[in-house]
């Protein structure tokens, strides 16, 4: 089919751009009514939904898509409430939807962000009802055409119905139905069983383009007269400049300004300003500005608080554990009691590693910005946070700043971070020409917003039956909360409560310590999930064999009969341990945990519940001379009900390689408080030739309310991993990465 | 009829014809007159806005820029222009036929769905091209010596695309 691909792009975008009064007012869903979902017009709708007179149906997603498949879950969600047609259904990304309500910035179109998992969960809540309530007035349209009521029309694939078989198509009713009053209740959405798209499989709406290498990520993007920014940033946390010589790299035809970006403000949030000193040089084009980057004589000045590597940390970390916590973040029953008296008593360190995004697409940033507007293209993955630092910097009204969403080549937290927007933004503003941003792969590296490091220490006991009568999990990490609230609060983003196995275990102590890092640091890939799944699991595969127990019914036993745990985090307010046990299971029934192992075969099993979602992962290992042989990767997962079923399992498969190259050889290393890697030779991403051939997915059939997917699928990847190595080698490695660690010991 | 003159008025000097490295790109005949060690990527991004060769590195260790010369495959970030003198060179943007057909390993990777982020594909497409080219039945230790970065984890999509693209192409040669 001939997609009117960039005409309608333009269209679009200048329809929605002038609606005002015709956008999405608020959450929560049920507040809205259909006219502040749909606006007035059905021929020019608000943001979400456009049908041409052709019935081209083109819908807007609102958040921002690195990869976890928003975009097509977004459309399907909203298309299929509409009954759109889904071969004539185009996709456009929205902007950051803001207006001026009183000078503070209003969001227009409700959630707009990739972190969490939380686009698809909130996407169910909302577009729904547009899909809903703009069908609801193709309806009328044509009830009112055939003189009948509505009740004798129904719609398919793009088309109304009459009883006699009539059909009209829905961009034949467009025009009539933009007259039209939206009702003012919201239509009834559907039931599941009337679903057509919800629950089947669609590929990536971008998939075209992106296989033509038409799709324009942010580093795509150009203005005429933009000058081309490469940026030298101090090499010390806290540091700056000390000499500046640009002499030379001003001589390099094409160069127009050497500017320098001033230290961060101490009293500033880290994220919401740039992450160190530099010093940038603007030219016409890459090249040549990179040229005369390497031109310049420069010399920087460390700054007061020395950079720590992970073996110095891991002193401090020893240190703070002998001091009370920071945070006692949970204490149920009395686990020195407890172990006091138990027959059963074990231990572990485990240790975590510094870690850097490394998104393939580095942080970049086009924009336009003088003393009316802006307009700023970035890989964003939280939208709002990127608006209040431009707005910070420019001083503009709220709807004077536009803020662009395109595709992000990944993100995986790095993109929550709005701090190459703000030297795009000061660059822009001081030279007085558009600037396109280029972080080079260097500097991606050396500035970072690392993930935590982190020492977890783990004590446990069981009783007579061998069943598990304490638990204690102390953490000491660098949080990433530091640098950007107060510090009674750094333990949140480290530690969850109601993690299991609380609730599991009746003496139980969950405890948080804090050490200090001028490395910058902010989430990664579920977050502090990541690591303390795999400090959990991993502990209690330790235990099941030390007790002589098959890891598979320990874990079931210790799960116990299914119920509803409370639990407070992201992803609650309940856990529920029968939904984790039944992914469990049927990892382990897929991977044939049950039947006899291949000689020489090690397994792993390991589950996690993760913002609302539960997965577990089967692994199945060997060792060829020293070369690891990952043959067989089982991910089941319950997440809810599931939208676009090819995508989910797409974003689980992709977790869980992911979940295993960080945990083989991925780390961040520190050399006289700089940074040592400096591209992908020193940071060994995992290759096709070191991963499976295939992970087998299993999603679970469910009515629950869906809660994404993206992030779920990564924890409970490395200990089965991890425990899979064990299983064939009786090797335990208690630290990430794992791969040298695991070489040492074998 | 009178003679239309065939030199430009005495006054207005002629530009003398610039020298420069002469290629051809997706088919084009392009001209570099500028500096003769700028890489091919930047060539390709910066000056002729052939975007779909993306910048992942500066020492070929990601593949993301990943090109054909003479249907070799190469790594644009460390391609200086003064290399290609004569050269024919292939980006994504030149797979497709001229009609919008698909290549039939575009083809093979929508089919697979072997997208996620999609940043690093436009290289490894070109990848699975020159690999194709050489090996019409790639086996999977073919496929692993490719060696492109995926940070998304596409690797077992990308697989099964080259698998598919194999076959579709040896039904197509039958």
């Amino acid at each position: 089919m001939k997609r009117p691909h960039d005409a309608s792009r333009r269209r679009f975008l200048k329809v929605f751009g002038t609606a005002t009064g015709a956008l999405v007012v608020g959450l929560p869903a049920f507040a809205w009514t259909p006219d502040q979902l749909l606006g007035q017009n059905l021929f020019r709708l608000g943001p979400y939904v456009r049908i041409e007179p052709d019935g081209t149906t083109v819908i807007g997603a609102r958040d921002p898509e690195v990869g976890q498949g928003i975009r097509t879950a977004e459309a399907r969600i909203l298309a299929e409430e509409l009954d759109a047609d889904w071969p004539r259904v185009i996709v456009e990304p929205l902007d950051l939807g803001v207006t001026n309500a009183g000078g503070e910035p209003h969001w227009a179109y409700g959630h707009q962000m990739a972190s969490g998992s939380t686009s698809v969960p909130a996407a169910w809540n909302d577009l729904r009802n547009v899909g809903a309530a703009t069908r609801e007035l193709l309806l009328r349209a044509a009830a009112a055409h055939w003189k009948t009521g509505v009740a004798n029309l129904r719609t398919s694939r793009g088309v109304v119905i009459a009883a006699d078989g009539r059909k009209l198509g829905y961009g034949e009713l467009a025009e009539a139905a933009s007259k039209l009053k939206p009702a003012n209740a919201a239509p009834q959405p559907k039931t599941p069983a009337q679903y057509v798209l919800i629950g089947q499989d669609a590929g990536d709406v971008d998939a075209r383009d992106i296989v033509t290498g038409r799709q324009h990520y942010a580093i795509d993007d150009w203005f005429g007269d933009a000058l081309v920014a490469v940026v030298a940033h101090c090499p010390w946390p806290g540091g700056k400049l000390a000499h500046l010589d640009d002499a030379a790299a001003l001589k390099v035809k094409g160069v127009e300004k050497v500017m320098t970006i001033p230290a961060p403000d101490p009293a500033r949030a880290l994220g919401t300003q740039q992450l160190a000193a530099g010093v940038a040089v603007l030219a016409s084009d890459t090249w040549i500005a990179l040229q005369a980057l390497a031109k310049l004589d420069l010399r920087w000045q460390p700054g007061t608080q020395a950079a720590q590597g992970d073996e110095a940390l891991a002193d401090a970390a020893a240190t703070a554990f002998a001091a009370d916590p920071a945070k006692a973040v949970r204490t149920d029953g009395d686990f020195a009691e407890a172990i006091k008296r138990a027959p059963h008593k074990f231990a572990a360190d485990y240790r975590f590693a510094t870690v850097a995004h490394a998104d393939l697409e580095p942080p970049n940033a086009l924009v336009r910005v003088d003393n009316q507007q802006a307009l700023i293209v970035a890989p964003v993955q939280n939208p709002r946070a990127t608006f209040d630092t431009v707005r910070r910097l420019t001083g503009l009204p709220p709807d004077k700043i536009t803020i662009r969403l395109p595709r992000a080549g990944g993100g995986f937290g790095r993109f929550l971070e709005t701090d190459y927007v703000a030297e795009a933004v000061m660059l822009a503003k001081a030279a007085g020409k558009p600037i396109k941003l280029m972080w080079t792969r260097a500097e991606a590296f050396a500035h970072d917003t690392y993930r935590p490091f982190s020492v977890h220490k783990l004590e446990a006991c069981a009783d007579r039956k061998r069943s598990l009568t304490g638990w204690t999990h102390r953490i000491a990490s660098t949080s990433r909360l530091a640098g950007r609230e107060p510090r009674a609060r750094w333990w949140l983003s480290e530690m969850h409560p109601d993690d299991l196995p609380a609730g599991l275990v009746g003496n139980l102590q969950y405890a948080w310590f804090a050490l200090d890092s001028a490395l910058p640091r902010g989430s990664y890939r579920a977050s502090s999930h990541a690591v303390n799944a795999f400090a959990t699991e991993c502990f209690l595969d330790e235990i099941a064999h030390q007790l002589k127990l098959d890891a598979l019914k320990f874990r079931l036993a210790l799960l116990g009969e299914p119920r509803k745990l409370p639990y407070r985090g992201h992803g609650g307010p309940v856990l529920d341990t029968g939904r984790l046990a039944w992914v469990l299971q049927l990892a382990a029934d897929a991977i044939g945990w049950s039947k006899p192992h291949p000689q020489g075969h090690g397994f792993g099993l390991a589950c996690h519940f993760t913002f609302g979602g539960y997965v577990a992962h089967a692994v199945e290992v060997s060792m060829e001379k020293s070369r690891l042989v990952i043959h067989n990767v089982v991910c089941a997962a319950d997440l809810g009900r599931v939208v676009n079923p090819l995508g989910a399992r797409a974003a689980l498969l992709g977790a869980t390689l992911d979940g295993f190259s960080t945990a083989l050889r991925e780390r961040i290393t520190l050399k006289d408080g700089r940074i040592v890697q400096q591209g992908f030779k020193d940071y060994p991403l995992a290759t096709m030739a070191q991963m499976p051939h295939d992970v087998q997915v299993i999603l679970v059939p469910s009515q629950e309310h869906p809660a994404g997917a993206f992030d779920m699928g990564f924890p409970s990847a490395a200990p089965a991993l991890a425990n899979a190595i064990f299983a064939g080698t009786t090797v335990r490695v208690r630290q990430l990465p794992l791969w040298a660690e695991f070489m040492r010991l074998l | 009829m009178p003679q239309i003159p065939q030199t430009p008025p005495a006054g207005i000097a002629p530009e003398p014809i610039r020298s420069g490295i002469d290629c051809t790109i997706n088919g084009k005949h392009f001209r570099h007159t500028g500096d003769p060690g700028l890489p091919l990527l930047w060539y390709l991004r910066d000056v002729l806005r052939l975007t779909g060769c993306k910048y992942g590195c500066d020492d070929a260790s990601c593949g993301a820029c990943s090109v054909l010369v003479d249907g070799t495959l190469k790594r644009a970030c460390t391609l200086p222009m003064q290399d290609l003198a004569g050269g024919a060179i292939t980006t994504i943007e030149g797979l497709a036929g001229g009609d919008g057909s698909l290549h039939p390993v575009q083809q093979a990777w929508i089919d697979e769905d072997a997208v996620l982020c999609g940043y690093c594909q436009s290289g490894q497409i070109m990848a699975a091209v020159a690999l194709l080219a050489r090996k019409p039945k790639p086996s999977d230790a073919d496929i692993d010596a490719i060696g492109n970065l995926c940070r998304c984890g596409s690797y077992p999509h990308i697989r099964r695309a080259i698998h598919r693209a194999a076959d579709t192409l040896r039904d197509k040669a039958k």
